[in-house]
């Protein structure tokens, strides 16, 4: 695939009133419907069909701010553009890490990219995960599938301010062994001793000895305190929703469970509308939102 | 002898019965070990027992021809495996295969029905707990067949 350094300026439509991220999050461009270019420095393989981006700023003194949980969009000249949460530590970065699954007609461009490539970058944008909420409680984190990826700046910048945090989990369920993302650092997150890491798969094969089930199935099996734990979920609406009663279950409040929602964005600053979510849009107000906020949301069937 | 009532008190499925209700449940229980790669039980085989895991881990299997055993659910610590003795015809739905060396408190099916036949109490108040745990057995179930990481997202591009 040709990707050029040639990318295309789209209009200030008058986006530029947006709110800035509420991460404080520095947006790269100071037009944020413009994206910057970046040079693609890797891109490896997680599964059959998800993959890790490593991007650089042409830039030579650019840098990209952003929290955990907040996205990029991403801009395939000529193709169109991909909302893509950050996967990697989070912070003032020149290497930025996206993690995306090839399910349309961007991120199966993305997916070709090689080293060298030139992609468009517009963000951060989005909410991200109340990470400083969660200073001294237990954390459990629930992924489902993709959901892994913006959940892992999070697990990062709590194994990087270890201390902060009471009891950390992660709970992740894939669909099979094949597709579990960040296979190795999963293997090395449960060689710590100070996280607790429990991975389910729906189907096994002959050759896995883990779990079977769903992910629902790992909450009554790791250790937190219900009253004082915060969790953030990550996954298909069904699972997060069934996360939540899971965990509501074993006595967390609902006021305390974070969800991100996914939704078809476009401008990424609450300005076209795609991303409409009950009175909010999931761009601007979220992807993350509180649990209790949205709960009636979750539940509308849509046409 | 140790008894088991305190082990069986003690275990999430028998947690809160009466006293007296322990010691009926605990007199039908005993001790197993069981080693990696065996199967304790097997697909329309009588279903006698069921298990509380204590320590280890089985697997309910499905054995679809051309395809080989397929495990359907995991069952660890705490977890209850077996519920084909509780109603007739009383014969297992799954193999059952243990996959890592498992410790559990075996109950012996019969003897537990004829127990709750004789004390409708116990018998109701088991009922309850068993169904909750079959429910939640179901709505994974269900969740799985949903296929949720499947392909079938909506394109959002």
């Amino acid at each position: 695939m040709p990707i050029t350094n040639d990318l295309p300026r789209t209009s200030d439509d008058g986006a530029g009133a947006a709110r800035a991220p509420a991460a404080g999050g520095r947006v790269a461009a100071a037009d944020p419907m413009r994206p910057a270019p970046y040079r693609v420095l890797g891109n490896k393989a997680q599964t059959h069909d998800s993959f890790t981006l490593t991007l650089e700023p042409l830039d030579p003194t650019g840098t990209l701010t952003f929290a955990p949980g907040q996205f990029n969009m991403l801009y395939v000249p000529g193709a169109g553009e991909a909302a893509v949460s950050m996967s990697g530590c989070a912070g003032t970065v020149r290497q930025v890490e996206h993690t995306v699954r090839a399910v349309g007609r961007v991120s199966r461009l993305l997916q070709r990219c090689r080293r060298g490539d030139v992609v468009g970058l517009r963000g951060p944008f989005g909410t991200p995960w109340p990470v400083p909420l969660a200073e001294g409680h237990d954390v459990v984190l629930v992924a489902g599938g993709i959901g892994l990826a913006p959940l892992r700046p999070a697990l990062c910048h709590m194994l990087q301010h270890r201390r902060r945090f009471g009891r950390v989990a992660l709970l992740f369920g894939a669909r099979s062994p094949g597709d579990i993302l960040f296979a190795r650092e999963i293997e090395s997150w449960r060689g710590r001793f100070d996280v607790e890491v429990e991975v389910i798969v729906d189907r096994g094969d002959q050759d896995w000895y883990g779990l079977v089930g769903v992910v629902t199935n790992l909450v009554p099996r790791v250790q937190f305190d219900p009253a004082h734990t915060v969790a953030f979920i990550c996954g298909p609406e069904v699972m997060m929703h069934f996360s939540v009663r899971e965990l509501e279950r074993r006595g967390v409040p609902l006021a305390r469970c974070w969800v991100s929602m996914e939704r078809n964005m476009k401008c990424g600053v609450g300005f076209c509308g795609h991303c409409q979510f009950g009175p909010t849009f999931v761009c601007r107000d979220g992807p993350v939102f509180r649990y209790d906020r949205v709960a009636a949301w979750l539940a509308l069937r849509e046409a | 002898m140790q008894t088991l009532e305190p082990i069986v008190a003690e275990l999430p499925l028998f947690k809160g019965l009466k006293p007296e209700h322990i010691t009926l449940i605990s007199g039908c229980a005993s001790n197993a070990r069981y080693d990696a790669g065996t199967f304790v039980g097997r697909e329309g085989h009588p279903a006698e027992k069921f298990w509380v895991l204590r320590e280890g881990r089985m697997a309910l299997q499905i054995h679809a021809p051309g395809r080989g055993p397929i495990t359907i659910l995991t069952l660890g610590e705490n977890d209850a495996v077996g519920w084909s003795w509780l109603v007739p015809p009383y014969r297992l739905r799954f193999d059952i295969h243990v996959v890592q060396t498992t410790r559990a408190l075996v109950f012996d099916g019969k003897c537990l029905r004829g127990k709750f036949a004789n004390d409708h109490e116990l018998g109701y108040e088991m009922m309850v707990r068993f169904s909750s745990i079959l429910m939640r057995r179901l709505d994974a179930m269900s969740l799985q067949l949903l296929d949720l990481y499947g392909d079938h997202h909506a394109d959002h591009e």
